[in-house]
């Protein structure tokens, strides 16, 4: 092919990448080869086959779910509508119970011996799924919806200290030296100079962490800690796709009006 | 009566290397005002921050007292300096408001340091301080922004706010640090009236650090001028001429000089040059 943008001069080639440079990135293309090659075997990744094999199967599989069973639908709303109370109650107290564990961990807020180990709690929090600490509720305080709550607010507890103490990390420190100055208080500093900054933040985290409660509330009730998980997991059991896919209908167009109606809510605030 | 401000042998050295402040003494007597002059790096922010007790000097025999009680000494804030720090307002080059807040709980927070603790922090403030607050917005001028959140504000605006909040906070010594520095000369001369208003009338002392050598000759009958962590200059500021002001300066004092200023003449506005009034502003602020 013949390309002429300037006619005077002979064509050159333009100058190459050095060799560091290219060496490393066929090092890192390397090293993501070789993690995946690490975990083939062991992740049985090598059984996607079966996934054409049994593609009959599969089919009847799929087919059970085409035809959703909406005759028990009252219960699915109310198991469905549970499932968001869940939600609620476990984000608002991880909300009131996160604020002080997120000021505990900001570094421009107390000195570092505090910030540290409080964060090592959060992360220890965070750390520990929803469904085990649902699992444990159970347990302690018996089956039923309060455990759920329970498991939400105390994995959110670890969630929000930390997305909350990141906001307050990055506030302009101006405002709040201008309150000191004026004799203020330790508490007044921050009631006045960061929260007022920091609150749109708080207010969108709030949100962004019920659309993923209310995700997650929808299992717990497989290990009976209530809400609509419960009814999936039995219909699944009892192998009554009809139902099943019903109730996957009713959690996804519920997710789908949570995580619109919190956008529109988020970007109010923002 | 206890000087306004005393500083005793101040240094303060930023971590190894950089001297900020080296050797300050200074006296302010209650009631002057005094302009704080230099080009950028001279050590004015650095100086007014310590006033304030908002940064720790060197260790070392230094002593900063405020209405003759101890901000801080040999290196330490004062303990209990809240006490202390509420007799005194501080308003700053980026007015530090809250900008989420309205104007009028911007500057109800200079209550904070006078009212108790557990109703300040709960924003519980009662009419009576509210009235003072919009009395006090209303005696700078911007009443009808009370409501408006701080953020909405114009520069002159903004800044005029906070010197409400030092009015309503009852200071009897106001910092000013580069309080005109990024205004535009209207605003900036609002504001200069508006610190000698207050300083003639309720005979509040003010330090005022300012970039441009026109308005401490404009406004303040007294000046100290700062070259690189020094004081070199402390007398009536008439006497800093531009030759002055080039023997001290050398190069650098174009940035302390507007443009068009001759030598001697001011050029803020096109006013009369108000007759200078005499160094003690305590008696000539009281009617005869």
């Amino acid at each position: 092919m013949d390309i002429t943008v300037n006619p005077h001069g002979d064509p050159v080639d333009p100058p190459r990448e050095d060799l560091g440079r290219r060496a490393y990135r066929w090092a890192m293309w390397l090293t993501l080869a070789l993690i995946l090659a690490w975990g083939f075997a062991p992740a049985e990744v090598y059984r996607a086959v079966n996934l054409v094999t049994d593609f009959a199967n599969m089919g009847d599989y799929a087919a059970g779910f085409l035809r959703p069973d909406f005759l028990h639908w009252d219960e699915y709303a109310r198991q469905m509508i549970l499932t968001v109370q869940i939600a609620f109650w476990g984000t608002f107290l991880a909300v009131v119970f996160g604020i002080p564990f997120a000021l505990l961990s900001s570094g421009n807020i107390v000195p570092q011996w505090v910030v540290q180990p409080t964060r090592r709690l959060m992360d220890a929090f965070r750390a520990i799924n929803e469904m085990v600490f649902a699992v444990l509720f159970v347990v302690a305080v018996g089956l039923g919806p309060f455990a759920g709550v329970m498991a939400l607010f105390v994995h959110n507890v670890g969630v929000v200290a930390k997305l909350f103490s990141e906001a307050v990390e990055a506030i302009d420190p101006r405002p709040v030296e201008g309150i000191r100055a004026t004799g203020a208080g330790r508490l007044q500093e921050i009631v006045y100079g960061v929260i007022p900054q920091v609150i749109p933040l708080w207010i969108s985290f709030t949100l962004y962490r019920l659309e993923t409660n209310v995700r997650s509330a929808t299992v717990l009730g497989f290990v009976g800690a209530g809400g609509i998980g419960f009814v999936l997991f039995e219909s699944i059991r009892g192998f009554q796709y009809s139902e099943t896919s019903a109730v996957l209908v009713v959690i996804i167009v519920t997710v789908s009006l949570v995580d619109i109606l919190s956008q529109r809510l988020r970007r109010m605030v923002i | 009566m206890p000087p306004a401000i005393e500083i005793r042998s101040l240094s303060k050295t930023f971590g190894r290397r950089v001297r900020a402040l080296s050797g300050i003494d200074l006296n302010i007597r209650e009631g002057e005002i005094v302009a704080l002059i230099g080009a950028s790096g001279s050590g004015k922010s650095t100086l007014i921050r310590h006033i304030a007790g908002l940064v720790e000097s060197d260790k070392g025999p230094c002593r900063i007292e405020v209405l003759g009680r101890s901000m801080q000494t040999d290196g330490r804030i004062t303990t209990n300096v809240c006490d202390l720090r509420r007799e005194v307002g501080v308003i700053f080059q980026q007015f530090n408001l809250v900008g989420r807040l309205s104007v009028l709980t911007n500057v109800l927070v200079g209550l904070l340091g006078r009212i108790a603790g557990w109703r300040g922090s709960l924003g519980l403030f009662s009419r009576a301080e509210k009235r003072a607050a919009f009395q006090a917005l209303r005696r700078v001028g911007i009443a009808d922004t009370a409501l408006q959140r701080a953020a909405t504000l114009s520069g002159g605006q903004q800044q005029r706010a906070a010197i409400a909040r030092a009015l309503i906070q009852g200071a009897r010594v106001l910092l000013a640090d580069e309080p005109i520095a990024s205004l535009d000369p209207a605003s900036a001369k609002r504001v200069m009236e508006t610190l000698t208003t207050i300083n003639r009338e309720d005979g509040i002392t003010i330090l005022v650090s300012l970039h441009q050598v026109e308005y401490a000759r404009r406004f303040c009958p007294r000046t100290i001028a700062m070259r690189a962590g020094e004081v070199v200059f402390d007398g009536p500021s008439e006497t800093l001429t531009l030759e002055f002001l080039r023997d001290i300066y050398g190069a650098a004092s174009e940035e302390l000089v507007l443009p068009d200023a001759g030598d001697g003449e001011i050029m803020i506005d096109a006013d009369p040059v108000p007759a200078r009034r005499p160094r003690s502003l305590r008696a000539a602020a009281v009617p005869a």
